[in-house]
């Protein structure tokens, strides 16, 4: 009786070994396929002409079979490190404006009581809904009329041009203001009884207790300048003033009417590994991040 | 529970914003209606032709491409998106099962988030290459005959389906995390309590799991699908700006590409008024899922 009783757990616990396998087995599966467009970039990018070529495709080359002069070939190109060094400005200016201006009017709607604060809160949400491309069309209007894309353009109009409509978003003030939301009135009290101003409470105060937020704020508006694509394609007039994106695209690598795809992959390379570099030393920060912006409210 | 009105000082608090969001964001929507009720409008001049209700709807629905536009841009929301938010699902529940390498695989899932959409879709692009790509070679081992997907004279259908794929992939990463999230915050008093019902996997999945994720799998459903009416710049990544196969311009083209269309031609007369037409057609369409998703959702998520 109490053998049977034994065997049937000997024999759950196997079942359960074996659904965790089939588990591993899925998720390496898929693992997989999420890795191969990578490892594909980097082999390609090291290829000789004639490699790439090879039918069927060669899938390992060893470290000392790579072909380095893709990089450089791809180098002269185009200016990709002009266009990693216009990514990070933009993301940079851009970044530090949002999470100013984002912080001062979450504050103003978090925790000052003023007129029309309700109406100007439901105007901001209801401009959430609409896309991008409505504001894109006048905003090329308007800094055309300010003299900043013009084909004779210098370096800091075009950077002025990418960083001024997106030192704000009404997407992370809403995100922000639930976070200020959060802490709770008897710390503003006690502060005033300290002494202290608004402006002292929310630097000393709201602003500390909500970094993990500005630190979710600072990597995505970061994330979205590396990807930033229409608008930097639209109005920068020179290929220096180029973002990583469009830098890449317009980019050409042909010779003599061929299409030299390690050379396109080699570029590629360049551009996706500074933000693989910034990753791995973030990476707690920026998966949590992340996930933490899906959460509603 | 605030003390007395401070109207003043919110205003100096709120300026920086409110200047900014006044140029680049308030400004273009009161814009943006005046576009498409005039004709003719040059930007440069700040010439119009008189006032029209239609016209420039019109000018849009017509295009040439506009059809071709709606098709594209549905099959990648419908398809792309219910595609990519079930194999996250799955994901982040066979994750969230195990304890060994959880750490490992979640980096790995999350690298399609930061990537370069332009760089990866290049990638994609010369996977799915006719006579050198790693798609034709693998389908070639069980026997398949190489498919042209995104060369010249590539079909409709093949070239979809080579965007799908790419699009699917790319929007993973950020489904997982979220999901993954929501799954490590059930309480597991629900699961042991099923544990004791002796409850099958599939039902405490049907039953404990998927009610329990239900508001985090609505707002990613309703966050995606307004993604994906938007979607342009993988079009870009994967057939560069001719949006298609070489030789089939626009073959690839979404809503979006028809309100970037116009804008290149920014300087003709009544272009920019076509513009602002697409994005408010883009804007309808995407209100207009939004709310049916919504009243869905109002009998199926459990809060």
């Amino acid at each position: 009786m109490e053998q049977a009783i034994y065997g049937n757990e000997k024999q759950i616990k196997r079942k359960q070994r074996i659904r965790l396998g089939i588990v591993y087995a899925f998720i390496t599966f898929f693992a997989i396929l999420i890795i191969i467009p990578f490892y594909w970039m980097l082999i390609t990018s090291v290829k000789t002409m004639t490699e790439v070529q090879a039918i069927p495709p060669i899938l390992w080359l060893q470290p000392w079979e790579w072909s380095m002069e893709n990089f450089s070939n791809a180098m002269e190109r185009a200016p990709f490190v002009n266009f990693i060094i216009n990514t990070v400005v933009v993301a940079i200016i851009a970044t530090v404006g949002t999470i100013i201006t984002t912080i001062l009017t979450a504050f103003a709607f978090a925790r000052l009581n003023f007129k029309g604060r309700d109406i100007l809160f439901m105007v901001f949400i209801a401009t959430m809904m609409l896309p991008g491309e409505i504001f894109v069309i006048t905003n090329f209007i308007t800094v055309s009329s300010f003299g900043w894309v013009t084909l004779d353009q210098t370096y800091l109009e075009a950077i002025l041009t990418m960083t001024l409509p997106f030192m704000t978003s009404i997407f992370f003030i809403f995100f922000l203001r639930q976070a200020f939301k959060q802490i709770p009135d008897e710390l503003y009290y006690a502060a005033k009884v300290d002494g202290k101003t608004d402006w002292q409470y929310l630097w000393r105060v709201m602003v500390p207790i909500a970094i993990p937020t500005i630190t979710t704020i600072t990597i995505l508006n970061a994330m979205n300048t590396w990807n930033a694509y229409i608008w930097p394609q639209l109005v920068t007039q020179r290929e220096e003033f180029r973002l990583v994106s469009n830098g890449l695209r317009n980019a050409g690598f042909e010779l003599d009417g061929r299409m030299m795809h390690n050379e396109q992959m080699a570029a590629a390379i360049i551009v996706t590994v500074p933000l693989l570099i910034v990753f791995i030393l973030l990476k707690k920060y920026i998966m949590r991040g992340v996930s933490r912006s899906g959460i509603k409210g | 529970m605030l003390e007395e009105q401070s109207n003043v000082k919110a205003w100096f608090y709120l300026a920086p914003a409110l200047v900014l969001l006044g140029i680049f964001i308030f400004f273009p929507i009161v814009n943006a209606i005046f576009l498409v009720f005039v004709s003719d409008y040059n930007y440069q001049t700040g010439q119009f032709d008189g006032f029209t209700l239609t016209e420039n709807f019109r000018y849009v629905l017509t295009n040439r491409h506009f059809s071709r536009a709606m098709i594209n841009t549905m099959m990648i929301t419908f398809v792309s998106v219910p595609v990519s938010v079930i194999i996250a699902l799955l994901i982040s529940v066979w994750l969230n099962a195990i304890k060994r390498l959880q750490g490992f695989f979640q980096t790995i899932f999350f690298l399609p988030y930061v990537t370069n959409a332009i760089a990866i879709g290049m990638a994609f692009s010369f996977m799915f290459n006719r006579r050198f790509g790693l798609i034709n070679w693998f389908i070639g081992l069980f026997g398949i005959s190489p498919v042209n997907w995104v060369g010249t004279g590539a079909t409709w259908g093949s070239s979809i389906f080579a965007l799908l794929v790419y699009i699917t992939w790319l929007g993973l990463a950020f489904k997982i995390m979220v999901f993954l999230s929501g799954l490590q915050g059930i309480d597991k008093q629900y699961y042991d309590a099923a544990r004791v019902d002796s409850a099958s996997r599939a039902r405490v999945f049907r039953h404990i799991t998927v009610p329990l994720l239900s508001p985090m799998i609505m707002y990613i459903t309703v966050t995606s699908f307004i993604g994906a009416f938007k979607s342009y710049t993988e079009v870009v990544g994967m057939f560069g700006e001719r949006l298609g196969p070489p030789g089939q311009q626009r073959l690839m083209t979404t809503v979006v590409a028809l309100v970037y269309d116009s804008l290149d031609r920014s300087g003709s007369p009544g272009a920019l008024s076509e513009a602002a037409a697409a994005a408010l057609i883009l804007f309808g369409v995407t209100l207009i899922f939004t709310i049916v998703n919504m009243q869905v959702s109002k009998k199926r998520v459990h809060y």
